[in-house]
C-alpha cells in the first residue's frame, strides 16, 4: 500500500543519507515527507536551506496546526515534539524530553502510527543513542512499512540495531536501495 | 492503551462527572499524556482507567496534574526575551503602571524569569503580573518557586543570552539541591487559578505572555483563547506567543501587527 507519509528519523551521522534519499527521490512521489532529526536548541540552524538546496519538494519547518500537505518536505523543529492529529494536522508539545531528545523520535513515530496505521512508512537512519526503536516497533505492529538503515552502512549503528533487537519485521538496507523502495513504491 | 474513540468517551465522562473540559484539546498531545498516566499507574485499559478516575479523587487529582503539560525552563528562547527587552520593554515604560498576564504559567519558571529582566530594566516597581494556570497544583509550586539545581547551568547560559546583567545566583536562595526565588520578586505577582477554556477576561494588562501553552489545543480552541487575550489587551497591547505557534488561524489575526515575526511577538491595532 502507498504510504501517505514517510518518516525519516536520524541522528548522529544521518545527515548524508537523508541529503542522499532527498536528492534521489523521484519528482512525481506523492506523499508528504516528515523529518526529525536530532539537533541543537537556541542555534539557528542552516538544516533547512541545505535540505531545499538538495530537493525539488518544498522544505518548511513545522508550525502548530498546520495540515500537512503532499509533496511538502517537513522538518520537527527544535526542541519540540512533533505528533499528528486525527484531522491530518500537526501539533507541537513541549512535554518531558524522551530518551534524551525533543524532538524525539518515538514519539513523532508512535503518534503518525496511531492515526495512519498501515498508511506510514518509517526510516531510521544512523544514531548513538536507541530513540526511534519502540516507536517503529509500534509502527510494525501497525502493519506500517519499516525500514532501518544497513548497520554495516550506518556511522553509527546503535540507533538501528537497537530497532532490529526489538523487532524483526523492519526491512535492514543501504541509503541507495532505501531511496530504489520509496521510488518503486510510493510513486 | 487507549483509542482514540476510547479518548473521546473519557473526555466525555470527565466534562460530565467531573466538570474539567479537555474536548478540545488536542487529541494528539492528550493521548501522549493519557499513556504516560497509565503507563506511571501501571493501568492496562481505557476501563481500568475509567474506573480509577470515577472512583478514586485522590487519582482524578493526580490524572489532572499529569496530563496538563507543566514542563519549563528558566530564559527558554532566549532570542525571545532578548527582543521583548529591545521592542517591547520600552513601550511598556511609557506607562505609568504596567499590568502583566502569565497565562498558562505551569511551575512559574516563564513568570520569574520575565519579573527578573522587568528588575534589571527598572520596570519592576510599577509592575503587576498575574500569573495563571489551570492547575491548582502548578499554581502552589509557582507560589513556592523552588527549583531544582540540576538544570541551573543551562539557565545561565540561557540568561546571558538573553542579556542578563547581573548573576543568576542573586536571585536565589540555594543550598545544595534547591534554588528558591528572592522573595522580593514573588511580590508583585498573583498566582491564581484560570482556566482559559472556561474563564473570562478578568483585568486590563498591556502585555500577556502565553508561550507554548495554545500547542495542547485545537484549533477551534485557541481561537478561543485569542479572543480572550484580544479582549484583555487594549490598543497598542502586546500578544507574545510561542515561537512556532500562530495567530494565522485566528478569527483576530487581523487585529494585530507583527513586532518580531521570528519571535511571536505582535501588538494589537484595532
Amino acid at each position: 500500500m502507498k504510504p501517505e507519509v514517510i518518516i525519516i528519523g536520524g541522528s548522529a551521522g544521518a545527515f548524508d543519507s537523508i541529503l542522499s534519499i532527498l536528492n534521489n527521490l523521484d519528482k512525481n512521489i506523492n506523499t508528504s515527507i516528515v523529518i526529525v532529526l536530532h539537533r541543537l536548541k537556541n542555534t539557528t540552524s542552516s538544516f533547512e536551506s541545505i535540505l531545499q538546496r538538495n530537493t525539488h519538494y518544498s522544505v518548511k519547518e513545522v508550525e502548530d496546526k498546520e495540515e500537512m500537505k503532499k509533496g511538502f518536505i517537513y522538518t520537527a523543529p527544535a526542541d519540540y515534539h512533533l505528533l499528528l492529529e486525527e484531522d491530518r494536522s500537526f501539533s507541537l508539545d513541549v512535554s518531558e524530553l524522551v530518551n534524551f531528545s525533543r524532538p524525539s523520535i518515538d514519539v513523532t513515530f508512535e503518534s503518525f502510527s496511531a492515526i495512519l496505521k498501515e498508511k506510514c512508512c518509517g526510516i531510521l537512519l544512523s544514531g548513538s543513542n536507541h530513540d526511534g526503536a519502540s516507536g517503529l516497533k509500534i509502527m510494525a505492529e501497525n502493519n506500517g512499512k519499516t525500514i532501518i538503515q544497513d548497520c554495516n552502512e550506518a556511522v553509527y549503528r546503535m540507533m538501528p540495531l537497537a530497532a532490529k533487537n526489538i523487532c524483526d519485521k523492519h526491512k535492514e538496507l543501504t541509503t541507495q536501495n532505501i531511496i530504489n523502495i520509496l521510488n518503486n513504491e510510493c510513486s | 492503551m487507549i483509542t482514540l474513540n476510547e479518548l473521546d468517551e473519557l473526555l466525555f465522562t470527565i466534562k460530565k462527572q467531573f466538570d474539567y473540559d479537555f474536548r478540545d484539546y488536542s487529541k494528539a498531545s492528550m493521548l501522549r499524556r493519557i499513556h504516560r498516566f497509565m503507563d506511571i499507574n501501571n493501568m492496562k485499559s481505557g476501563v481500568d482507567l475509567k474506573f480509577e478516575l470515577i472512583n478514586n479523587p485522590t487519582i482524578f487529582q493526580n490524572f489532572i496534574n499529569e496530563i496538563v503539560v507543566n514542563v519549563s525552563e528558566f530564559f527558554r528562547d532566549p532570542s525571545f526575551f532578548k527582543s521583548l527587552q529591545e521592542k517591547v520593554f520600552p513601550y511598556l515604560d511609557s506607562y505609568p503602571k504596567i499590568n502583566i498576564w502569565s497565562a498558562g504559567c505551569s511551575f512559574g519558571e516563564e513568570t520569574y524569569s520575565l519579573n527578573i529582566l522587568l528588575k534589571e530594566n527598572k520596570l519592576f516597581p510599577k509592575t503587576r503580573i498575574y500569573a495563571t494556570d489551570i492547575s491548582s497544583n502548578a499554581i502552589e509550586r509557582s507560589k513556592k518557586g523552588i527549583y531544582d539545581n540540576t538544570n541551573f547551568k543551562d539557565y545561565t547560559k540561557n540568561y546571558y543570552e538573553c542579556g542578563g546583567k547581573e548573576s543568576l545566583n542573586n536571585y536565589f536562595v540555594s543550598d545544595e539541591r534547591h534554588s528558591m526565588i528572592q522573595s522580593e520578586l514573588k511580590q508583585n505577582i498573583l498566582f491564581s487559578n484560570h482556566n482559559l477554556v472556561a474563564d473570562s477576561v478578568f483585568k486590563e494588562c498591556q502585555l500577556i505572555l502565553c508561550r507554548n501553552v495554545l500547542i495542547y489545543f485545537n484549533s477551534n480552541l485557541q481561537n478561543k483563547a485569542l479572543e480572550l487575550f484580544y479582549q484583555s489587551l487594549p490598543v497598542h497591547g502586546f500578544l507574545a506567543i510561542g515561537k512556532k505557534e500562530s495567530l494565522r488561524f485566528s478569527s483576530v489575526y487581523e487585529n494585530f501587527k507583527e513586532v518580531d515575526r521570528e519571535e511571536k511577538i505582535y501588538q494589537k491595532i484595532k
